[in-house]
């Protein structure tokens, strides 16, 4: 093989590389976070709604989960553009984004808030804590801790998936090595240092992650056991 | 039929049958990677299961379309000329492997210990152990994870899109480029992958009860 391998590019496109970084880490972070939050309100729908909520939130996660992700991102983006609605590609993508994770969210939370026993909730409806305490309480903060790893895990699958918005031309990372690509021939390497990129930015996540969980779940950190 | 021609319709349903085709090439290639790799991760020496870590911290840390990419661009880098499927299935079987090892690699080593020990005192060989011991309780176990993975395989294989690969989300958007009905073409397209996943979903689920209830 007599291919010679040239990274001269990245002296010209380093900017434009780190502007897909940052672009890829705020999509991720804005996805985390309202992921997170309709995951969690879906799950409790799920289990503690009335039957038509619990009906509704099983119909959305059977869907969202198992339909692909580009499909429901074109489905978005194409769709709003030809009822005209002009929303900026990000928007769109996050959007998209916040949909697809909530649906896997709803299914781990879920599994934690019914991993509490019922001992628990009887004991704290005893002590005359409302419905609302009861779940803020007793019930999420135990759902949320000991589902930790299974959230880590999907949120970093989140975090690779952004690169399929370059589809709907969200200016992220992959959409970056794409432009490089054209105009220097170069895709082998590019996508090489690509990779590389997001496999330091999944470390990097996975660590962060990590540091959140010690920071809020005090209870492992001052009594050194797990739940 | 909602303003899409019958041409254009079977045009996405062909699209549909390459998914289909790719999906099972990457399971394929996955499987046939991802037993040796769940043997090497559960049962290889340190050097082994060092590398074949790597490997799946490398793969698992990558978006699937930036591995299709790699491969992709990396196939023309070594002078030969493939057609996309190529590098779509080398992609997909990377991925699946990775994913299919680790799975397995938790089904091996829910075998208990004593079933090994038990084998080696009958003087079986490793291979052997292996094979005629191992491999078959730990196969009952994987079924349900592994059908709930397939879910994953379907879907994810509408990342080959990226390098124009002729599938089911490819199809519908040239469908949805000449006729511009994104609701109907990708709501078609959404309920042909629903059609393909749901059963599988639902099959994975309920093998997965029937194995918690036989072992309860």
């Amino acid at each position: 093989m007599d291919y010679q391998f040239d990274f001269s590019f990245l002296s010209a496109n380093w900017r434009d590389l780190l502007d897909g970084v940052w672009l890829t880490l705020r999509m991720s972070v804005a996805t985390i976070v309202f992921g997170f939050v309709l995951g969690t309100a879906l799950a409790v729908a799920r289990t503690q709604g009335p039957a038509w909520a619990r009906r509704c939130v099983t119909v959305y996660v059977d869907l969202i989960r198992n339909t692909p992700l580009v499909i429901q991102a074109f489905w978005l983006f194409f769709g709003l553009a030809a009822i005209q609605v002009r929303v900026p590609a990000m928007a769109a993508a996050v959007v998209a984004l916040v949909v697809n994770v909530s649906a896997y969210t709803t299914e781990i939370v879920r599994a934690g808030i019914e991993s509490v026993p019922r001992g628990q909730l009887e004991a704290a409806s005893c002590l005359g804590l409302s419905r609302w305490q009861l779940l803020r309480l007793v019930v999420l903060p135990q759902a949320v801790e000991r589902m930790y790893p299974a959230l880590v895990s999907q949120f970093v699958l989140m975090m690779l998936a952004t690169s399929i918005m370059s589809q709907i031309s969200a200016e992220e990372l992959t959409a970056v090595g794409y432009r490089i690509q054209s105009e220097t021939f170069r895709g082998f390497e590019i996508y090489l240092v690509i990779a590389v990129v997001y496999l330091l930015l999944s470390w990097l996540l996975r660590l962060s992650m990590a540091g959140i969980g010690a920071v809020a779940f005090t209870r492992r950190r001052r009594l050194n056991t797990p739940l | 039929m909602n303003g899409l021609s019958f041409d254009q319709v079977l045009f996405i349903l062909r699209g549909a049958g390459w998914t289909l085709l790719l999906a099972g090439m990457g399971f394929v290639g996955g499987a046939l990677v991802g037993v040796p790799l769940a043997l090497a991760r559960s049962r290889g020496g340190r050097v082994l299961r060092a590398v074949t870590g790597a490997y799946v911290q490398l793969v698992q840390g990558v978006p699937l379309p930036v591995i299709m990419f790699v491969v992709y661009f990396g196939i023309s880098v070594g002078g030969f000329d493939l057609p996309a499927l190529v590098a779509a299935g080398i992609a997909m079987t990377a991925y699946s492997s990775a994913y299919l090892g680790e799975i397995w690699k938790g089904c091996i080593q829910a075998v208990p210990r004593t079933q090994w020990e038990a084998a080696e005192c009958l003087a079986l060989t490793p291979l052997q152990r292996a094979v005629h011991v191992i491999l078959p309780q730990a196969a009952r176990i994987a079924v349900a994870p592994t059908v709930s993975f397939l879910v994953q395989i379907v879907k994810n294989s509408s990342y080959a899109v990226v390098i124009g690969f002729f599938d089911l989300t490819y199809s519908a958007r040239v469908v949805n480029n000449s006729t511009f009905k994104p609701f109907v073409v990708f709501s078609i397209a959404a309920a042909l992958y629903f059609a393909i996943c749901y059963p599988l979903s639902s099959l994975s689920y309920r093998l997965e009860r029937r194995f918690n209830k036989a072992r309860a």
